[in-house]
């Protein structure tokens, strides 16, 4: 047997373990999916080097290793929940915390903001606004086939549901807060719903961190809903440790003339996957996506981006950055598919990287596969050196070529960063990366875990 | 001020100058001229300190030291400025912020308190005029989606910000319209001190009718073949480069 099917089997006999007691905590519409689920599960597996969209990112050893699994809530965990507290001086949000995967109930399941917003545990959404869910739960995976959402759709249990009523303007963003914590090395899945309807205007910014040095493995699931004209923009701030895998799976549904902007910004992580699915799914629909990753000693962070144009008149723009040290690896692939009937699409792809050693490697792959004729699409990427000519430019007027090294990496980080919207996480974002260019962090950001070399 | 002695420089093994002495004093204007791939801007290229150019002989002496042995950082502190003929786009790296760091690396190196934001920008707006630089270009990345134009005038005005003692303008003319040539011509009058010193390297005597030269040396080949006044420039303009090659072709055969 090969390791396909060993690490599969591994996740289908836990499935087998664990099923009845997430069943027995969970609303039956959730577990209405989970038989299907595994069924595909089956089919497919955990992806391997072998499926095309997996090529560059070896996950077997995040996969067979044997963790525990955070299935369960345990309540005395939310008290933890509590004592975290976001760092980024101006940041004025409405927070909420995801622990392990699962919303801390013990102060409410479901909470309501100005304008009827409702956000809290999907599990409880799930139980008291059964019609929106059932309008929306797994409606935007678009015959996604990949083994890890099939995975999440059978065993998450829990996870975020915020609804934005139509006509709605919440000014403050929403900040959700992942934290990852366990004595054990730790296997936790979790699932969002985000419902942003028709003429509403929304940010959601979203943190991953890790509390304690274990190692872990989180696999999680975003399905966002974007209504006519409304805007949405979410940004995504990656900080686990070096032990740590995060596989992201995030699924944005456009309707007719929306707008969407998605910034991702991985400081660091073990291994970290996000796969960013844009539809275009409305007339006038246009989608920004944009990434950065740092990365050192011997991470992994690899950005997959698929956007569709269904519908004529849309545009996307993506925009990927990674810098790479030391041993580091990365890669991206964005897709741009381009259906029959979408014409006056404009669609653009860069995708820029720097090795600062001869040991990191950066693999990048555009895939623009285009059926309609009336298109207007580029895409270009490049992976190098720093420029030499800036570098002298710059020491030719006085700049020590240190500090002019610093301000070029600096400035091709900023060209991501300067989208991001809410100020105060843009100025952190700014001074977080200038401080990880400086070597000053050796190590993520903001960690509240000492946790010596990793 | 600058003492060249016999420099020979050499790129990827390659003899690029065979043999050059020029000496500038304070106050005065030098023009080296000469056809395309006579070795000007590498000589350029050593003075300001480029890695590529490899100096295989001779010696470069600025202000009673060594320049040979300074950092292209060092050079700038100490007031050599180059112009540089494709001035480089740096993406991500405001004007401003690369201006600023400039500034107060110099005065750094002179012993004085950093500028604040404030007393920068007054400057950045005072030498914006001299130059006639749109405003808009000093918020923007360096260089970045500038025109020609726009480019070889952001370089008269880090000149002007900077206030160097030695300037060496490579090419700055070509590729400029004559209203851009009119404005850079008047930068770097405007900025001329009696103790400060100008080399114009140019490929054409145009420039030359804006900024009049106390000497005007040819080289060609590797080498200075001719050094005279500002009259000779006029006398290149209207025989040609040929005039220069045949002359030196003549006295290698005799």
């Amino acid at each position: 047997m090969n390791k396909l099917r060993k690490s599969s089997d591994r996740y289908l006999r836990i499935y087998d373990e664990n099923i009845k007691r997430i069943s027995e905590n969970s609303a039956p519409f959730l577990n209405s999916f989970r038989e299907d689920a595994i069924a595909n599960f089956i089919k497919t597996g955990i992806p391997t080097r072998k499926n095309e969209a997996y090529r560059y990112t070896n996950m077997d050893a995040w996969f067979n290793h044997d963790y525990k699994n955070y299935f369960i809530p345990d309540e005395s965990d939310f008290t933890k929940a509590e004592e975290f507290s976001c760092d980024v001086t101006d940041l004025d949000v409405y927070g909420l915390i995801l622990f392990n995967g699962f919303y801390p109930t013990n102060n409410g399941k479901i909470r309501e903001l100005p304008g009827s917003i409702q956000i809290g545990s999907l599990n409880e959404a799930a139980k008291v606004f059964g019609s929106t869910i059932e309008k929306h739960y797994g409606k935007y995976l678009n015959g996604n086939n990949d083994g890890l959402v099939h995975l999440n759709m059978a065993m998450a249990a829990d996870g975020v549901f915020i609804y934005v009523p139509a006509g709605t303007t919440l000014k403050r963003p929403v900040q959700v807060v992942n934290l990852v914590q366990s004595d054990k090395d730790m296997f936790n899945q979790h699932r969002n719903l985000i419902i942003v309807e028709d003429n509403a205007d929304f940010t959601l910014i979203i943190c991953d961190h890790t509390l304690s040095p274990n190692k872990f493995l989180t696999n999680a699931v975003t399905e966002v809903f974007v209504g006519e004209n409304a805007h949405f923009d979410i940004m995504r701030v990656q900080n686990e440790h070096n032990n740590a895998c995060k596989i992201s799976h995030t699924f944005i549904h456009q309707e007719k003339n929306s707008r969407v902007s998605s910034n991702n910004i991985t400081l660091h992580g073990g291994l970290v996957r996000n796969n960013t699915y844009h539809y275009l799914g409305g007339e006038g629909a246009e989608s920004n996506s944009y990434g950065l990753f740092l990365a050192d000693k011997w991470q992994h962070v690899d950005n997959y981006v698929n956007v569709d144009h269904v519908f004529p008149n849309c545009k996307s723009n993506q925009l990927f950055k990674g810098v790479l040290d030391e041993m580091a690896t990365g890669a991206f692939n964005g897709r741009i598919y381009v259906h029959k009937d979408a014409q006056g699409t404009v669609a653009y792809q860069k995708n820029n990287n720097i090795l600062l050693t001869d040991d990191a490697k950066m693999d990048t792959k555009p895939q623009l596969e285009i059926y309609a004729d009336d298109v207007k699409c580029s895409h270009g990427a490049t992976v190098g050196r720093l420029n030499d000519d800036a570098l002298f430019y710059m020491q030719s007027r006085g700049i020590s070529k240190r500090e002019a090294l610093l301000m070029l990496m600096f400035g091709f980080a900023h060209e991501v960063i300067r989208n991001i919207k809410v100020e105060a996480l843009q100025e952190r974002m700014d001074s977080l990366v200038m401080q990880r260019l400086k070597g000053e962090l050796s190590r993520c950001a903001i960690c509240m875990v000492k946790c010596g070399n990793m | 001020m600058l003492i060249i002695k016999d420099l020979k420089a050499a790129i990827d093994g390659k003899t690029i100058l065979k043999s050059i002495s020029i000496e500038v004093k304070p106050g005065e204007i030098h023009a080296i001229m000469g056809p395309n791939g006579s070795g000007k801007s590498t000589l350029a290229a050593v003075i300001a300190g480029r890695e590529f150019v490899e100096v295989t002989g001779g010696t470069v002496t600025y202000e009673g030291k060594n320049l040979l042995e300074m950092a292209p950082e060092d050079r700038s502190k100490e007031g050599i400025f180059l112009g540089f003929q494709y001035p480089t786009e740096i993406p991500g790296v405001s004007m401003v912020n690369f201006m600023k760091t400039a500034v107060n690396e110099h005065r750094k190196h002179k012993g004085l308190e950093p500028l604040s934001a404030s007393e920068f920008l007054k400057i950045m707006r005072e030498k914006k005029e001299l130059v006639e630089i749109d405003s808009k270009l000093a918020n923007r990345s360096v260089n970045e989606g500038f025109s020609g134009g726009e480019k070889k005038k952001n370089e008269i005005f880090q000149m002007s910000i900077l206030e160097p003692k030695l300037a060496i303008l490579d090419e700055t003319d070509s590729g400029l319209d004559i209203d851009a040539l009119r404005i850079v011509a008047n930068g770097v009058n405007k900025l001329k001190r009696p103790d400060n010193a100008t080399i114009v390297i140019t490929h054409y005597q145009r420039l030359l009718d804006y900024i009049i030269p106390d000497v005007v040396h040819v080289l060609y080949d590797g080498r200075i073949v001719k050094t005279a006044g500002k009259e000779l420039a006029l006398e290149l303009e209207a025989k040609g480069y040929d005039w220069i090659k045949k002359n030196v072709e003549k006295n290698e055969l005799s």
